[in-house]
C-alpha cells in the first residue's frame, strides 16, 4: 500500500489549471524529487499534497494510515521569518503543536523529541540562540528538525536550497539522504537542481504543466525527457 | 502575636503616612490615587496596555500592524453613531469592531485587495462616517475630541467593569494559545500542513485585537491607540532574542509607558493651566523607549563588531 496516490489529480488556480494529468504513488521509503521548469506547478503539487488545496478533478488517497498531522514539511521561507525574534529551540519545538491536539503546553516528550533531533542535525550549539542571527544553511536545518518533530514517516521539502551556498546546500543534501537512509522516513522534494536530484533520489515526478515523467531515477536517466533535462543543464 | 501583628501594620501605616512628607514627588503620587477617575484610568491602562503588548507581538510579526489602526476607526465610527442614538457606547463598538477585525482579515488572506490598502479603505470609510454622524448630531464639540485622541475622564465605573471582565478573558485566553499563536506567527504554512488549524487562531487573535482596541479607545483616543498595539513589540524586539522574551518585555514595556504616562499628565501642569493629554504623553514615552532600546540595539552591534 501506498503513503500517498494521485489519480488522475489536477489542481488549479481560480479556475486556471496549474497542473494535470497527476498518475503516481509513493511508497514507504521512497525519496522522490519533483522536477521541472518555473511555473511547471512543482509548488501547486506540494500543497496539494499537504491538502492545503483540493484537486479540482480526480483525487489524492493517502494509505498506510497516513494522518494530516503526520506530514514534515519544509517550506519556503517567507520574509516575515527572516528577521523574527525565536530561539532555535522555540522554532523546533512548534513542530509538536500538532500532536498536543488542544493540550496549552508541551509535553516533557515533545521537549526530548526536540533536544534529540536537534542534537542528529548537529546544531546543538545553536539551540539557544536566535533564528534571524543564523546563516540560510543553519536556518534550514533548523527548519528540518522542526518538520522531523512533526514526523515518522513522510517528509515534504519545498525546495529547500533555495539560498545555499553549494557547500551548505551539499551538506543538507546528505543530512536529506541520512534521514531517508537510515531512519525509513519517505522524502517528496521540490528541486531546481537536476544534478542533485537524479543522484539522491530514487525516483523522478517531472512535470509540464501536465505529469511528463514518473519512475525510477534510472529509467528517468534513459528517458528522452530525462535526457534532455540532463543535457539542457550541462550547457 | 496579635500585638505584635497590630504594631508592624501600624508601622507600616505610619511609614506610608509619612511618606508624603519626606518625598514631596512620591506624596503627589499617592495622592492621584485618592481621586476616582484617575484610579479608573489606571485600571483599565493597566489592563489594556497588558493585553495589547501580548497581542502586538503577533501582529507586528505578522505583518498586521495596521489593522490595529483600521479597527480604531472603525470603532471611532461606532462610538460616534452609538452616541448619537443614546447607546452604550462600548456594547455597542465592540461587536462592531469584531465584525470589522474578521472581515479585515479575510480580505488579507484572500489577497484579491492587498491587506494595507483594504484597511485603508475601511478605516478612513469609518472616519467619514463617524465624522458625518458627529457633525449632524452634536456637532464638532470636545466629546468628539476626546474620542479622537483620549480622555481619562470620560472613563466611567461601568467602563471599569467591561474592562476589568474582557481583558480577563484575554490574559485567560493568551497564555493557553501562547504556543498555537507562535506556531501560527512563525510559519502559518506549516502549522496548516500539520494539521493546525490556522484560520480558528487567526480568528481568535483578531477577536482579542478587537476587543482590546476598543477598551483601550476611551483613554486612548481612537487615533492613538494603535500605538500600543505596536510600539511595545518593536521596543523588545531590538533587545530580545526568544519569542518568549520579546512577549513578556512588551508586557514590561507597556505597562511602564501607561503608568509613567498617567502620572506624568498628571503631575505636569503647562502654563496655560492644562495638564497634558494622557494619550499623547503614553505615546511619547514609548517612543522615548524605543528609542533607547534601539540604541542600545546599535550600540550592542558596534561592540561586537
Amino acid at each position: 500500500m501506498a503513503l500517498i496516490t494521485c489519480r488522475d489529480a489536477a489542481f488549479a488556480y481560480e479556475g486556471h489549471t496549474a497542473v494535470s494529468g497527476l498518475n503516481f504513488s509513493v511508497s514507504c521509503g521512497d525519496y522522490l524529487c519533483v522536477v521541472g521548469e518555473n511555473g511547471s506547478g512543482k509548488s501547486t503539487l506540494i500543497k496539494g499534497l499537504l491538502r492545503l488545496k483540493s484537486p479540482s478533478s480526480g483525487s489524492v488517497l493517502t494509505g498506510d494510515g497516513l494522518k494530516p498531522s503526520e506530514i514534515g514539511y519544509l517550506p519556503q521561507q517567507t520574509a516575515a521569518q527572516k528577521d523574527f525574534p525565536a530561539s532555535v529551540f522555540e522554532v523546533v519545538l512548534s513542530g509538536r503543536l500538532s500532536r498536543s491536539g488542544l493540550r496549552p503546553f508541551y509535553a516533557k516528550a515533545d521537549k526530548a523529541l526536540a533536544r534529540q533531533h536537534i542534537r542528529s542535525l548537529g546544531i546543538e550549539a545553536l539551540q539557544g540562540r536566535c533564528y534571524r542571527e543564523l546563516s540560510g544553511g543553519q536556518q534550514q536545518r533548523v527548519l528540518l528538525a522542526r518538520a522531523l518533530c512533526a514526523t515518522q514517516k513522510l517528509l515534504l521539502l519545498d525546495e529547500p536550497f533555495a539560498g545555499l551556498d553549494p557547500l551548505a546546500a551539499q551538506e543538507l543534501y546528505r543530512e536529506i539522504e541520512r534521514i531517508n537512509r537510515k531512519d525509513g522516513i519517505t522524502i517528496i522534494m521540490v528541486s531546481h537542481d537536476i544534478a542533485s536530484a537524479v543522484k539522491y533520489a530514487s525516483h523522478i515526478l517531472h512535470l509540464k504543466t501536465e505529469q511528463a515523467f514518473f519512475g525510477e531515477t534510472q529509467r528517468y536517466l534513459k528517458s528522452a525527457i530525462g535526457a534532455a533535462f540532463l543535457g539542457g543543464e550541462a550547457q | 502575636m496579635t500585638a505584635a501583628l497590630t504594631v508592624a501594620s501600624e508601622a507600616v501605616g505610619g511609614f506610608f503616612a509619612a511618606l508624603p512628607r519626606r518625598i514631596p514627588l512620591l506624596g503627589e503620587l499617592l495622592e492621584m490615587f485618592s481621586y476616582a477617575f484617575m484610579r479608573n484610568a489606571l485600571i483599565v491602562g493597566l489592563l489594556v496596555s497588558l493585553c495589547a503588548a501580548l497581542l502586538g507581538v503577533s501582529l507586528v510579526l505578522k505583518r498586521y500592524s495596521m489593522i490595529g489602526d483600521g479597527l480604531s476607526h472603525v470603532g471611532f465610527g461606532t462610538l460616534a453613531i452609538a452616541t448619537a442614538l443614546h447607546l452604550a457606547p462600548l456594547a455597542v463598538s465592540i461587536p462592531v469592531v469584531v465584525l470589522a477585525a474578521f472581515l479585515l482579515l479575510r480580505i488579507s488572506e484572500r489577497g484579491k485587495i492587498k491587506g494595507d490598502a483594504a484597511i485603508a479603505l475601511i478605516s478612513t470609510t469609518s472616519l467619514a462616517i463617524g465624522v458625518l454622524v458627529v457633525s449632524l448630531t452634536s456637532g464638532m464639540n470636545t466629546d468628539v475630541c476626546n474620542y479622537m485622541f483620549g480622555a481619562i475622564v470620560a472613563i466611567e465605573d461601568a467602563d471599569v467593569i467591561l474592562s476589568v471582565a474582557l481583558t480577563a478573558v484575554v490574559l485567560l485566553l493568551f497564555p493557553l494559545f501562547y504556543h498555537k499563536i507562535f506556531a501560527v506567527t512563525f510559519d502559518e504554512s506549516f502549522a496548516q500542513a500539520t494539521g493546525t488549524k490556522t484560520g480558528v487562531y487567526n480568528m481568535l487573535i483578531a477577536l482579542l485585537t478587537a476587543v482590546t482596541i476598543v477598551l483601550g479607545m476611551r483613554m486612548m483616543g481612537a487615533l492613538l491607540i494603535s500605538s500600543l498595539v505596536i510600539f511595545p513589540a518593536l521596543s523588545s524586539m531590538r533587545l530580545c532574542k526568544t519569542f518568549k522574551a520579546v512577549t513578556i518585555c512588551s508586557a514590561v514595556i507597556s505597562v511602564f509607558c501607561v503608568v509613567t504616562g498617567l502620572a506624568i499628565s498628571y503631575l505636569y501642569v503647562a502654563p496655560n493651566g492644562s495638564s497634558l493629554p494622557t494619550g499623547a504623553s503614553i505615546v511619547m514615552i514609548n517612543v522615548v523607549v524605543f528609542l533607547l532600546f534601539w540604541m542600545i540595539h546599535l550600540i550592542k552591534g558596534r561592540v561586537r563588531a
